[in-house]
């Protein structure tokens, strides 16, 4: 099997060991994007962006141009750009931000250039020492050679970027925890209505958040064309965006696909992609977008890259993350590694994900560790029913005749962290009931691999 | 242990011009403190709070906030080891064990002469090259029980592990940013394109 | 957060199929709870800003994609909104987030404060499942750890609603409590020694949902199903917050704040709070006290009665009434001052009275500057502040204005010698050491800020006792020379210093704010013949003591060796006079000195109503009987008007009331029954009333003109300016949204606004004075004081190069009664410290932390020294009323200033 190439949009300089250096950078095209934006009017980069279909690729998917146009008619006015990539699975933006740093810079001064923005804030996340290293070098040339700063490129437009450090927190992901981190607060979402950043953001001013991926788009979308970029993918679609494949493959790594013209089958099979499953082993599931989406199983790997019919199967493509499991991995303990994840990470502002996600965790360790009771299992949905009420999401399964509940699934908590810890948990108990039963029944794991 | 030195100090107060407010500084100060004593002092979150208007309650509830602060002295090299999915089901349970047998502590703990920490970490962004680990936040991916052995070995000895330069636990990055052009609490940014004549207002 | 006057339309929403009103902007928790239907919650509170954090008020709301669940506290109305809070997914996230919060909630119930009166509890006794299906370990912190001397925390119990942690940041501005941590270990707590040391640390126990919170003075001392409660007013100071008294097998165990909305919003501080805890204290008199010798000993009232009978009569017959002088009553009600102002002024005959004790300022000029009320002064677009510490002294105001400079962008300009708590959220802080204040009021900073304020309101009290009150009276003539239209604030801070003066505690001034000229027919109709002439403020009585010119001296639980400004002129004025008469609650430094001493009840122990700053007359309820033989004030007046011959005529509190409201004329409309009505619950605004119908004789003042009746002016009037810029008891409430000169021509209507003040009232304060109609038809009632201080520009010597001049303000905790005989607050009294510039300090040659002999005109004192750079240089600043020595042995009350010399020992 092999599938076309893609255009390599924003990840052109990956193959370049220099791309991180202004001198390479500016060799192959660099800041021409932003020479382009500033000869043009911010309302007609505005509607570059709406034609090209690019939509944030942080997880949400929400089209860039809209967000854009949704900017509150107040000024000051900021631009931030999420670095702060935490999502299992997601390892794309650490490499964009250490690997082409400068492209992350110039896709951030258009962006700020179009909403007139004041100030942009690069939140990079704090694990990432050589993302920062990497960014900051980038900053200090950048200025030194008028890119950024003050009058730049001699067009009279200035704007500061700052370079912000984050500090270890998933949460900050969210976008409006993360403009409470970038305040100097504890990162607690706000709630929405009314604390829309286009509205309501930093310091309660107007603000757009752009994840890196997203505005390391915006340089090329200027060189080239909304449309050109437009045409690229296919179906809901379209562009190019980076699928992060990892776990039980022979090739993992970060591959730039048109997504819309590729299924699952590819990404994960194809030799010039994930290359498949490694030797002697079969797929069992998939995280198909990061690790709050729900799983998908090897009947959904002819399913496109596409929102819209991944949607329908009740689940989403998110941050492009997919985590591939074979036939080694236990159910229960997998799920309950995600499960501690969004627990360890719940921000505890609101009851559900600070009590249900650690409730989830404790009562998914004892069935692992052989000191679960038949009853926990129901428990364990019932918990995750206060946390994400009504019918939750989850993939269809032909074994069972479970039919797939669209996305997106209803939430009594503030923001997605809660119902993330539920997702693995459901995703891994609806389809792999048996393996919660046998470790409850025997005591122990019937994969073996772990408990 | 300590307030800001005079020098870190001056730093703070650089940082601080860049935020329109004087509370965003809040966490960069906390990483110069951190580069500063290798952990979060009482000393350096009432500092700080004086430095960014907040009282000390409120710098120790974002500090303890956030993972990456200590508020214990730790080891001169953190070793965080990824369990997370995609590292987990590749190894990295015996990774950590191993990591664990070799410096004789569990995570959590540090090594009687103050030089090992190791934490088990979340997601580290690197699950392409899982199983992964850092040490003090510089990334070794694809890892084994040798390279692991390697690294200790080389950390021990004063070498860099692979090639790899490590400073000591708190600093981040050594890159003076720039200092800002343009007013932080300005209102509008310039317009460089002027509306089109004959535009109803 | 003060609602702002919402909109006039009103939106229709349907909560369970039921149609409601909402206003727009109002959150759906509270329209809904309006319309009759409670959503549970935990976080959520009227009074802060809604955070949606514990999910516990989810509802559905019909949305463009159906149902959607919403947190109803995060959510204004939306006209046609249809709701439900009762459709079985509502009920499953409801019982859900129960089940949650109670996973890790110690299940200590029956050892728990707050068992019996606890939402957790109560909501899971009514909706929750019956057992637990947590079979894990339970989150464990260490058990109460303590915030501050006050407060305990029991983490394990805490359900993370934010309440506490918001009320210290928004409400307070005292951020020292936070979360700390994160996710299901997030924990409230203290910076490690810096505890939650607030003076207003005490609302968050009331806040918290559940028992993580405790108060020190209540742990473990009633169980709330034994509790009776009586609402009330504070009368800790002189703002007047409304609270619930609650009392256990007699005794007071517990305060709770009511929200009204013109006054503490729910709130009070923490002296409020605690300062029951002296009622129960074991000092209390229980028995009249008499001098034999050196001793004071036990006696019965009829034997104390007939001491103090002998020795006033035979005053009155060898001496003349002048001979007596009754110096205080800011601890008393209403009613009780006005017997006590009739008994001194009939009975006995002197106008010797005076409830201040030489720290406020001139009654005339308290009860006749044009007056503004707390919201007034919250709304204004500049308040002055011209006045002592708010933190210190009104901790409540200063919460008020605080929230309106937070939330409304309220301007505030202070005038003071010393940094105070108000100083971070002034627009402009000018600093005015003694000898400076009325010339301050034109320092440029002031000027620029003053010019061009539309709405200007002062908060006008004593800054310093170290300095004469004349100089205050110079600068509130200087800012109503720049400012004509300011209206003022009292920013006296005595209990019921208000009511005191309303009914006549001060030389020269009868009941209702009018002059004893004014007013002698007027009154006297009711009480008879009255002194001829204005006898002696404070200063004059202990003076005259102190000279042997007085044979009878009534301290009507004053004292005046702790609280008159000159301890050296008190203590000579006690061995002078004649007979010392004490009525207190407690043996004070100055009823040790008396011949009698008669115990009296305080607040909680009777019934009454009291006078705020801004002249709102709330009510008193009695919940516990007296210690012993104690009894209320009036009655002791009574009883004594009675032994020396006369009659004060009553028979209850209530017919004292009624009595007030028929003789004074501000009291107009504020009857018995007018405070017990609906309208009353929120305080009766006093009126400043003026009415053309009954043209009185001019009032007293200083060269003002007679103020032009307000509210019968017509609209071509040229005195409307004056109207406009007229203080708001004139003037209907804002809310009710008449113009001013709407249809106020019936003279019925005008008076129940002038009488009532608020729109809300007007009713039923028209029908109080409607039932006074004898009273208004009455010939020659007399208009009631309208002052208008002018600037004299008193001299003030110049302070010598060696000296600091000395300023003394008071500080919440203090060596009042009260508070001494309280045990949780006695030691947070600070304590006599000088604090100095640092700049000053090594001038002198001082280091800081050093003890200093402190001299004065007066004495010597040992006192330790600290460097303060909020105090100017050229100051030396000393909290007043601390346990010790202290300021009050150096100042001259009839000095202007006090200059000090610091010299190391």
């Amino acid at each position: 099997m092999s599938v076309t190439a893609s255009q390599s949009v924003v990840f052109a300089r990956m193959g370049d060991p220099e791309a991180h250096t202004i001198d390479r950078y500016v060799a192959t095209g660099g800041y021409e994007g932003l020479r382009r934006a500033l000869s043009m009017k911010p309302e007609d980069i505005e509607a570059a962006t709406t034609a090209s279909t690019l939509t944030g690729r942080g997880g949400a998917g929400f089209a860039t141009g809209q967000k854009w146009s949704l900017l509150a008619d107040a000024y000051p006015r900021y631009v931030v750009v999420n670095g702060d990539e935490s999502e299992p699975g997601t390892f794309k933006d650490r490499q964009l931000m250490e690997r082409d740093p400068h492209q992350v810079i110039e896709g951030a001064l258009i962006t700020a250039y179009a909403v007139r923005a004041t100030r942009v804030f690069l939140y990079v996340r704090g694990e990432m020492a050589l993302a920062q290293e990497r960014i900051g070098q980038a900053l200090v040339d950048a200025y030194a050679k008028g890119y950024v700063g003050s009058n730049i490129m001699g067009s009279g437009w200035s704007i500061d970027v700052v370079l912000h450090w984050g500090a270890g927190a998933y949460v900050v992901g969210e976008e409006t925890a993360l403009l409470e981190s970038l305040e100097g607060k504890r990162a607690f979402p706000r709630i929405k209505p009314p604390f829309y950043p286009a509205a309501k953001g930093l310091y309660y001013q107007p603000t757009i958040v752009n994840n890196v991926e997203t505005v390391s788009t915006l340089p090329w979308i200027l060189r080239h064309s909304g449309e050109e970029y437009a045409a690229l993918g296919a179906g809901r679609s379209t562009g190019t965006r980076i699928m992060c494949v990892s776990g039980h493959v022979k090739n993992p790594g970060n591959y730039e696909v048109e997504a819309g013209n590729i299924t699952f089958r590819d990404l994960i099979y194809a030799p010039e992609l994930g290359g498949g499953i490694r030797d002697g082993h079969t797929i069992k599931a998939f995280v198909p977008g990061g690790g709050s989406a729900p799983w998908l199983f090897e009947d959904h790997l002819d399913l496109t890259l596409d929102p819209g019919p991944v949607a329908a199967e009740g689940t989403m493509l998110g941050s492009g993350a997919v985590v591939v499991m074979d036939d080694s991995t236990c159910m229960v303990r997998a799920a309950w590694n995600l499960v501690r994840f969004y627990s360890h990470e719940s921000c505890g502002q609101c009851t559900p994900c600070r009590e249900g996600g650690n409730w989830m965790e404790k009562i998914m360790w004892r069935i692992e560790n052989g000191a679960g009771r038949m009853e926990d299992l129901d428990l364990l949905l019932d918990v995750g029913q206060t946390i994400s009420p009504g019918s939750f999401p989850h993939a269809s399964n032909k074994a069972t005749g479970l039919e797939a509940t669209p996305w997106p699934y209803r939430m009594t908590t503030i923001c997605f962290v809660g119902p993330s810890a539920v997702v693995p948990m459901h995703s891994a108990l609806t389809r792999f009931r048996d393996e919660f039963v046998a470790h409850i029944e025997q005591g122990s794991c019937p994969v073996g691999a772990h408990a | 242990m300590a307030r800001l030195n005079a020098q870190n100090v001056e730093r703070a107060k650089a940082v601080i011009r860049r935020y329109p407010r004087e509370r965003s500084a809040t966490i960069p100060l906390l990483h110069l403190a951190q580069e500063q004593d290798g952990y979060i002092t009482p000393e350096a979150m009432e500092h700080i709070g004086e430095l960014v208007g907040a009282t000390a309650a409120e710098v120790q509830g974002v500090a303890t906030f956030y993972e990456m602060f200590k508020h214990e002295p730790v080891g001169t090299y953190l070793i965080g080891v990824c369990t997370n999915l995609s590292c987990m089901i590749l190894g990295a349970e015996q990774v950590l064990e191993h990591t664990e047998k070799v410096l004789g502590i569990k995570a959590g703990s540090t090594t009687v002469d103050g030089m090992f920490t190791i934490e088990e970490m979340q997601c580290l962004a690197a699950c392409g090259g899982a199983p992964c680990l850092q040490v003090n936040y510089r990334y070794f991916e694809n890892v084994t029980d040798e390279r692991v052995d390697g690294i200790v070995d080389a950390l021990r000895n004063g070498r860099d592990p692979e090639g790899q330069s490590i400073p000591p636990h708190g600093t981040l990055s050594n890159i003076t940013l720039p200092a800002p052009t343009t007013p932080a609490d300005r209102e509008r940014p310039e317009e460089i394109h002027p509306a089109p004549q004959g535009v109803e207002s | 957060m003060t609602d702002t006057a919402p909109a006039k339309t009103t939106f229709t929403i349907t909560v369970d199929g039921k149609e409601i009103e909402a206003l727009p902007g109002e959150l759906l928790i509270a329209a809904a709870e309006r319309g009759g239907t409670y959503i549970p919650r935990f976080c959520y509170h009227p009074r802060m800003r809604p955070v949606g954090m514990c999910r516990m008020c989810l509802v559905e709301v019909v949305g463009p994609r159906g149902p959607q669940l919403q947190p109803s506290c995060m959510i204004p109305v939306a006209d046609g909104m249809v709701v439900d809070t009762e459709s079985p997914t509502v009920k499953k996230a409801q019982d859900g987030m129960l089940e949650l919060l109670l996973v890790n909630h110690p299940l200590d119930c029956p050892v728990c404060d707050k068992g019996g009166e606890c939402p957790l509890q109560d909501q899971t006794l009514a909706f929750g499942p019956g057992e637990s299906r947590f079979v894990e370990e339970k989150r464990h912190w260490e058990k109460p750890i303590d915030l501050s001397s006050l407060v305990a925390l029991d983490r394990e119990r805490c359900i993370q609603c934010d309440r506490c942690t918001r009320f210290a940041d928004e409400v307070a501005g005292d951020p020292l409590i936070e979360f700390m941590g994160r996710g299901a270990y997030t924990e409230v707590n203290t910076f490690p020694d810096d505890p939650f040391a607030s003076y207003f640390s005490g609302n968050t126990v009331q806040l918290c949902p559940v028992g993580a919170l405790t108060a020190k003075p209540y742990r473990f001392k009633a169980r709330p199903w034994d509790l009776d409660q009586v609402e009330s007013t504070c009368t800790s100071c002189s703002v007047g917050c409304r609270m619930a008294v609650q009392s256990s097998n007699d005794r007071v165990v517990r305060l709770l704040g009511v929200d009204v909305d013109p006054v503490n919003h729910g709130w009070l501080c923490d002296k409020g709070r605690f300062d029951f805890e002296a009622s129960n204290s074991d000092d209390r008199l229980t028995m009249p006290l008499v001098r034999t010798g050196d001793t004071l000993t036990e006696s019965s009232w009829g034997v104390a009665l007939a001491k103090v009978t002998e020795a006033l009569s035979g005053a009155k017959d060898r001496h003349g009434a002048g001979s007596i002088a009754v110096l205080g009553g800011a601890r008393l009600t209403n009613e009780d001052a006005y017997a006590w102002s009739k008994l001194a002024r009939t009975v006995l005959g002197t106008d010797h009275v005076d409830a201040q004790l030489g720290d406020g300022l001139p009654a005339e000029v308290v009860l006749g500057l044009p007056r503004a009320t707390i919201d007034e002064a919250c709304s204004a677009d500049l308040l002055v502040l011209l006045t002592g510490d708010l933190k210190e002294e009104l901790p409540i105001l200063y919460l008020r204005v605080r929230g309106a400079v937070q939330d409304q962008g309220l301007r505030v300009l202070e005038i003071s010698p010393v940094e105070t708590g108000m100083t971070r959220y002034a627009a402009a802080s000018v600093r005015a050491v003694p000898g400076e204040l009325a010339s301050a009021v034109g320092h440029d900073t002031a000027k620029a800020l003053l010019q061009g304020a539309g709405k200007v309101v002062c908060v006008l009290g004593r800054q310093s006792v170290a300095e004469s009150a004349d100089a205050v009276m110079d600068a509130a003539a200087a800012l109503l020379e720049a400012v004509p239209g300011v209206t003022f604030l009292s920013g006296l801070r005595r209990a019921n210093v208000h009511g005191a003066l309303d009914m006549g505690l001060a030389p020269g001034v009868l009941p209702g704010r009018i002059s004893l000229a004014d007013g002698r027919e007027w009154v006297g109709s009711t009480w008879g013949e009255l002194p001829a002439e204005p006898g002696l403020d404070a200063h004059g009585i202990l003076t005259a003591a102190a000279e042997g010119k007085l044979q009878g001296l009534v301290l009507l639980g004053a004292d005046p060796l702790a609280d008159f400004p000159d301890r050296d002129l008190a203590r000579r004025a006690l061995a002078g006079a004649g007979t010392v008469i004490a009525i207190d609650a407690f043996l004070t430094a100055s009823s040790r000195q008396a011949d009698v001493v008669l115990p009296a009840a305080i607040a909680g122990e009777k019934a009454g109503s009291t006078t705020n700053l801004e002249g709102r007359v709330s009510r008193l309820n009695q919940k516990i009987t007296p210690p012993g033989t104690a009894r209320a004030d009036w009655m002791i007046a009574a009883e004594l008007a009675s032994r020396l011959g006369g009659d004060l005529g009553f028979e209850s509190v209530a017919h004292i009331t009624d009595e007030i409201a028929a003789v004074a004329p501000a009291y107009v409309g504020i009857t018995s029954a007018a405070l017990l009505s609906s309208a009353g619950f929120d305080g009766l605004l006093t009126g400043g009333l003026h009415d053309a119908h009954h043209e009185g004789p001019p009032s007293m003042g200083r060269g003002e003109a007679v103020e032009v009746d307000a509210v019968a002016a017509h609209g071509d009037n040229p005195t409307v300016e004056v109207r406009d810029s007229s203080p708001a008891p004139d003037q209907p409430d804002p809310s009710a949204g008449s113009e001013p000169h709407g249809d106020e021509s019936s003279t019925a209507e005008a008076e129940a606004i002038l009488a009532g003040g608020e729109g809300d009232h007007v009713e039923a304060v028209q029908k109080s004075a409607e039932a006074g109609e004898s009273v208004a038809t009455r010939p020659n009632r007399p208009a009631v004081l309208r002052s208008t201080p002018t600037v004299t520009r008193r001299a003030v010597p110049a302070v010598d190069g060696y000296s600091l001049r000395l300023v003394a303000s008071h500080k919440l905790y203090d060596d009042g009664t009260l508070v001494q005989h309280s045990p949780s607050l006695a030691p947070l009294a600070p304590g006599s410290v000088v604090r100095v510039n640092p700049a000053d300090l090594e001038r002198l040659g001082v280091t800081a932390g050093d003890s200093v002999r402190v001299t004065s005109s007066r004495t010597a004192l040992t006192l330790t020294t600290q460097a303060d750079l909020g105090v100017p240089r050229g100051v030396a600043h000393l909290a007043f009323d601390q346990p010790g020595p202290g300021a009050a042995d150096l100042i001259d009350a009839a000095a202007p200033v006090t200059d000090v010399r610091l010299e190391t020992i």
